[in-house]
């Protein structure tokens, strides 16, 4: 069994506090991504836990260990590296060996573990090249066989895929997706890739200037972000975000556009604001929409005609550009047709799916 | 045929040339060449008497000149290890030091600004044996009762003069391990100890590795220029006592300059420089096998 749980970690460098005192709860052979803008903490978070950085306060325990002042030798964990830190001068096999090597395990032994994780990942044929004759998505493979070999309590991943293009990244995030089903172990992930973080974690930690912004599955954050930030950078493309104002009309608050456009707003909102409210109204590319061309909402929609000022054609789905509230958002058309820039068509704006934010704090107002 | 056009490289090439030729190939082949007379100083006649191999066969009958020559391979052996490990410790040490490390790197080079004649006269006079600093030392902590004649037993020379020696050029490897050290990339280390090395391990696994090609161009350098000792010995012992510290530099002058002959002199050094070669060779072979899975670190 291996939890990892971390209670009040702060990471300093003299005077200059990079994570604030984080708590986290990491269950036993859960996929966890901790993800963020460069500079949040993630990494530094990840290497705290790998033992790779000093733990300047709080306690880190991996299952019942608390481990800040153990060595990363003796935490049974295996690491990932961004540039994949393969032992130039040893073959493929010899990489993979090591760990097993320094623990003095039987050649047998490790014989046998290498040809498991080589045939997991598919490396068998490589077996005796240096990294220096292997491609980026091979290196990196490598470095994975060489992480699953030692059967570690906990991986850690740190921007494993950084380095590969984009293909290879679509095609590497599956084969770990694929690993964590077959060899199942606690996984710590660290990416700056809101894609990545979606489709790999049973859970997302998003984290900003060393604070934890919020925890929850990618359909959570997705569908309920607690906050202006996590709203604009989960989801691909971003949220649209307004700035609003709150109205009270006999059918219920509303929110008022810098055009004057009101947005009647979703009931589960009254009661949470208050007339002349300073807000933020946000709402996905997906909730905005061609007629006709968009999943058709449950609920109320508000029909406007609109100037179209760009279209970014990607197959199956056109991104649109148009003005709406005082600013350009992006609306999503399914099913599209070529459409040419200022051509004016009917959208519907799903008002079911609005959120609500508060303009001070940033914070959402949704229960 | 001049104005021919393809005359013309070689005539734009022949400046070069004939400065070439003038100061390295004519002396060259006039050296090869005198290795086989018996060219005397001073008798220059001699120079136009081709004897063939007889140099070279007095040379490899002759004790002297094996004493030398084996003198002078166990002083490169000697010196060149104990550098290294010294110097290895030194980089490793100064590699830990954060602040002032180019003040140290700079004063580790003292030793490298002066001249050898030099430290072979400030070494002279440590090791004397009736004023010398270190016997005077060693009376006043009352560790000797009798003066150590450093300079005149001869096990005792040959010691002093690699003192000396290591004292001068150890912060040569230091400077040229430092430069490894402060390119090794961090990464396989952070690896070496998420896969359960400890710092001895991972000195012994990763660093010492890539510090291989470092350590192989520093003794390439460095055996070229011990083999070539000269001046510190000629000023600290001059080959004395007795021959004891005699290596193959300065028995080659003592025969080319002072006993005139020359051509005897000449197949010498053609026997030493073609041993350097050969070390050279040795750790060039050595050097690109080590560099061999270098390039792909990243």
């Amino acid at each position: 069994m291996a939890e990892v749980h971390l209670s009040k970690v702060v990471k300093r460098y003299g005077a200059l506090e990079i994570v604030h005192g984080i708590d986290l709860d990491i269950a036993h052979n859960e996929f966890v991504v901790l993800v963020g803008p460069s500079g949040c903490g993630k990494s530094t978070t990840l290497r705290m836990i790998a033992g790779l950085e000093e733990i300047s306060g709080g306690t880190i325990s991996i299952g019942d260990r608390v481990v800040n002042s153990l060595p990363p030798r003796a935490r049974n964990i295996s690491m990932v590296f961004q540039n994949y830190a393969l032992y130039p001068h040893m073959t493929v096999r010899e990489n993979l060996g090591f760990g097993l090597k320094i623990a003095r395990q039987s050649p047998a032994v490790i014989e046998q573990r290498v040809n498991e994780a080589a045939d997991i990942l598919g490396l068998s044929p490589l077996m005796d090249r240096l990294p220096a004759n292997l491609s980026g998505g091979q290196r990196q493979r490598v470095a994975m066989g060489r992480a699953i070999v030692r059967n570690p309590d906990v991986f850690l991943f740190d921007e494993p895929l950084s380095n590969l293009d984009a293909k290879l990244r679509g095609q590497m995030r599956v084969e770990i997706k694929k690993l964590h089903q077959r060899v199942k172990t606690t996984v710590v992930y660290v990416t700056h890739d809101q894609v990545e973080a979606m489709t790999l974690a049973d859970r997302i930690v998003i984290m900003r200037d060393g604070h934890i912004e919020q925890v929850g599955t990618p359909i959570d954050l997705f569908e309920r972000p607690v906050n202006t930030f996590v709203a604009g950078f989960i989801g691909s493309p971003p949220m649209n975000q307004l700035e609003a104002m709150i109205g009270s009309r006999p059918a219920g608050p509303v929110a008022v556009l810098a055009d004057g456009t009101e947005l009647p707003l979703p009931p589960e909102f009254a009661g949470r604001v208050t007339a002349d409210q300073a807000v933020i109204v946000g709402f996905r590319p997906e909730n905005l929409y061609p007629a006709g061309h968009g999943i058709p909402a449950a609920g109320q929609t508000l029909d406007m005609d609109r100037t179209v000022s760009l279209s970014e054609p990607l197959g199956t789905e056109t991104m649109l550009f148009l003005d709406f509230g005082g600013r350009e958002v992006q609306a999503k058309m399914l099913n599209p047709r070529l459409v040419a820039p200022g051509e004016r068509m009917p959208f519907k704006l799903d008002l079911g799916h609005l959120h609500v934010f508060d303009r001070a704090s940033g914070k959402s107002l949704r229960a | 045929m001049l104005r021919s056009p393809r005359a013309i490289p070689y005539l734009l090439l022949l400046p070069s040339i004939v400065v070439i030729a003038a100061v390295v190939l004519v002396p060259v082949l006039v050296s090869l060449w005198s290795s086989f007379t018996p060219y005397n100083l001073t008798r220059p006649a001699t120079l136009f008497t081709f004897v063939g191999w007889r140099n070279y066969q007095r040379l490899f009958a002759n004790a002297d000149f094996w004493w030398a020559f084996g003198r002078t391979l166990v002083f490169v052996t000697v010196a060149l290890n104990l550098e290294l490990v010294f110097g290895l410790a030194l980089a490793l040490l100064v590699n830990r030091v954060t602040t002032g490390r180019k003040t140290i790197r700079t004063i580790m080079m003292f030793p490298m600004m002066f001249s050898p004649i030099l430290v072979g006269f400030q070494f002279k006079y440590v090791f004397n044996d009736s004023v010398g600093i270190l016997n005077n030392a060693l009376f006043s902590l009352g560790l000797i009762t009798r003066p150590i004649p450093w300079l005149v037993n001869g096990a005792l020379a040959n010691f002093s003069i690699l003192a000396a020696e290591i004292w001068m050029s150890t912060s040569i490897f230091a400077i040229l391990l430092l430069s490894g050290l402060l390119a090794l990339p961090q990464d396989p280390i952070e690896a070496a100890k998420v896969d359960g090395c400890n710092p001895v391990q991972v000195f012994r696994h990763i660093t010492l590795p890539f510090l291989m090609p470092f350590i192989y161009i520093a003794m390439t350098i460095r055996s070229l220029d011990v083999a070539r000792a000269y001046d510190m010995v000629r000023i600290m012992t001059n080959g004395g006592p007795a021959g004891r510290t005699e290596l193959l530099w300065t028995l080659i002058a003592r025969v080319g300059y002072q006993n005139s002959q020359m051509g005897m002199a000449n197949a010498m050094g053609y026997v030493s420089i073609l041993t350097s070669i050969a070390f050279t060779f040795y750790f060039y072979r050595k050097l690109s096998l080590s560099r061999r899975y270098m390039g792909g670190a990243e």
